[in-house]
């Protein structure tokens, strides 16, 4: 190895360090903030303490948006994952023409700038006259989820072996018995990760979810950034520091089901 | 089960039909809606965006910001890729998670994190002031220069991943065969590794690129109402303003340039493709 590529090495792993703090830095300092005792966000804090953990118990309209959030990212999660499945079934067996365009439209969503997406639907809604602000919610987020489910789906059915079905009816399975005890469960790390990344874009969408929130229906980050706003204080980052939390546990689940490579393949 | 294969297309029509209702076709209604004035077709509304300085100065915005954001994570994430996949062990571990990690936090908690980190009393300044760079603490939080770091950030991971793609895939007795046959370090790097890269990198830049023109919630929390972008500008005419008109004028202008930018980075990517 000659000196200068030496040099070029070391720059690397130099840059590659400072990317993970740098990556890691609003995490961090989130939760950092959130265990202090210091109103106005000091670092390090002068003190630990619990007290915007306490404070969430009644900050008013947080409760009513998680239960919202929760219940919004759960249902489009489930809709999308039995239409993404069945929609990806009929790409990869099915023989007619155009499956890598329909392909592409359903994961379409994921390339389009959201803002605009939410404004398109809004007025679509409109027009058939649905203003009720939950069911909007939950039929935008099944355009927002699918995408995670048949980009993960298609993946996972495109290496199952589908003879395995027929030797499990020679064996004298009935069809839908095959299909139970063989597909769904070479699907199932499938459905989990695509399940759990589904719910958690879910769950932190902003620029579709705006347009549809009322006075009473609101979405986690939509009542968080109205926090913003209005009254800023470590109320906030003991809220993001549990959706942190949320996200470490979605990425240990997602390494133990499928490896953390297979989750950062693009 | 093969009189079943004819069968199985029906299966994608639920979710097919259901993306067509709620998705394209109001896309396409938007398209539609922005072109009609009363009397028919007509493209007034678009005339009158264009005509007015101010549209340009946004539209600059949008670029410069998207340019420079793009540029930040494109000279971040290339080492970092290739450390990526150089790394072993705990290392691979500390990297993959810290790239995996921040995709599944919420854009709201990530955007709040830098207003407390680029405030004047923020970790930023303190190091800065700290390492002798600043002579006194300064806000970077409400700066063109604070909405960079903090866009760069969240969409980091975007340009690392699709490079990491394309470089686990090459053999690294390539650079070693050049360097036996007597190529020059740099002639390797700038003949062998970029044109093998060249498609992950066209697609890291179009993911960035096209995330940083329609982000929203970032430059609205770290930069505030007095720099417009065509994102935060159809927000608000949209949420605050009630001006739909200009809303739907500048949300077709955001989804033909996103359009463009996947059109154009699917054919320069499978150009590159060819090429190396």
């Amino acid at each position: 190895m000659t000196a200068s590529e030496r040099i070029a090495q070391a720059l690397m792993w130099v840059i590659a360090g400072c990317a993970v703090i740098f990556l890691l830095t609003p995490l961090v300092v989130t939760v950092a903030v959130s265990f202090g005792n210091s109103a106005v966000f000091t670092l390090p804090p002068p003190e630990w303490s619990f007290r915007w953990y306490e404070r969430l118990a009644n900050t008013r309209g947080l409760w009513p948006s998680i239960i919202t959030s929760v219940q919004i990212a759960g249902l489009s999660t489930l809709i999308s994952l039995v239409l993404g499945t069945l929609c990806a079934i009929a790409i990869v067996r099915g023989r007619f023409p155009g499956r890598d365009a329909i392909a592409t439209f359903l994961v379409s969503p994921l390339m389009l700038p959201g803002l605009v997406v939410g404004i398109a639907m809004l007025q679509g809604f409109r027009l058939i006259g649905l203003r009720e602000a939950w069911t909007s919610l939950l039929m935008a987020h099944v355009v927002i989820t699918m995408p995670y489910v048949v980009r993960t789906v298609l993946a996972a059915l495109s290496l199952f072996d589908f003879t395995l079905l027929d030797a499990a009816r020679m064996l004298g399975c009935s069809p839908a018995q095959a299909v139970r005890r063989v597909l769904v469960p070479a699907l199932g790390p499938a459905f989990l990760t695509s399940g759990m990344f589904a719910f958690l874009a879910s769950m932190d969408n902003y620029p579709v979810s705006i347009f549809f929130t009322d006075a009473w229906t609101k979405t986690l980050p939509i009542q968080m950034l109205q926090y913003v706003e209005e009254r800023p204080d470590p109320t906030i980052a003991a809220i993001s520091a549990g959706l942190i939390l949320l996200a470490v546990i979605v990425m240990i689940i997602g390494d133990r089901l499928v490896g953390l490579r297979k989750l950062a393949d693009f | 089960m093969n009189q079943d294969r004819s069968l199985i297309g029906w299966l994608a029509v639920p979710a097919v039909a259901y993306l067509v209702f709620v998705y394209a076709l109001p896309l396409l209604w938007l398209l539609a809606r922005s072109i009609t004035g009363p009397e028919g077709i007509s493209f007034a509304l678009f005339r009158d965006f264009f005509a007015d300085p101010f549209s340009w100065r946004v539209i600059g915005n949008t670029m410069r910001i998207a340019g420079l954001v793009t540029l930040v994570c494109l000279l971040v994430g290339y080492p970092v890729a290739f450390a990526l996949a150089r790394a072993k062990g705990v290392v691979q571990v500390i990297l993959l998670a810290a790239i995996i990690l921040p995709l599944s936090v919420g854009v709201v908690v990530k955007a709040f994190a830098w207003q407390v980190v680029l405030r004047r009393d923020g970790v930023v300044s303190q190091f800065l002031v700290g390492i002798g760079v600043w002579s006194e603490p300064q806000r970077l939080l409400f700066t063109e220069t604070g909405l960079v770091i903090g866009a760069a950030n969240v969409f980091l991971p975007f340009m690392i991943l699709p490079i990491y793609s394309v470089v686990k895939l090459i053999d690294p007795r390539l650079m070693e065969a050049g360097a036996t046959l007597g190529v020059g370090p740099f002639r390797r790097l700038f003949r062998i590794l970029l044109p093998l890269t060249l498609p992950g990198v066209v697609s890291g830049i179009a993911f960035v690129f096209s995330l940083a023109v329609s982000m929203f919630v970032i430059p609205s929390l770290l930069i505030g109402d007095r720099f417009q972008t065509l994102a935060t500008l159809t927000g608000r005419s949209f949420l605050l303003m009630r001006n739909e008109a200009l809303g739907s004028v500048t949300a077709t202008v955001l989804l033909v340039l996103a359009v463009m930018i996947v059109l154009l980075s699917s054919l320069l990517a499978r150009r590159a493709g060819r090429f190396s």
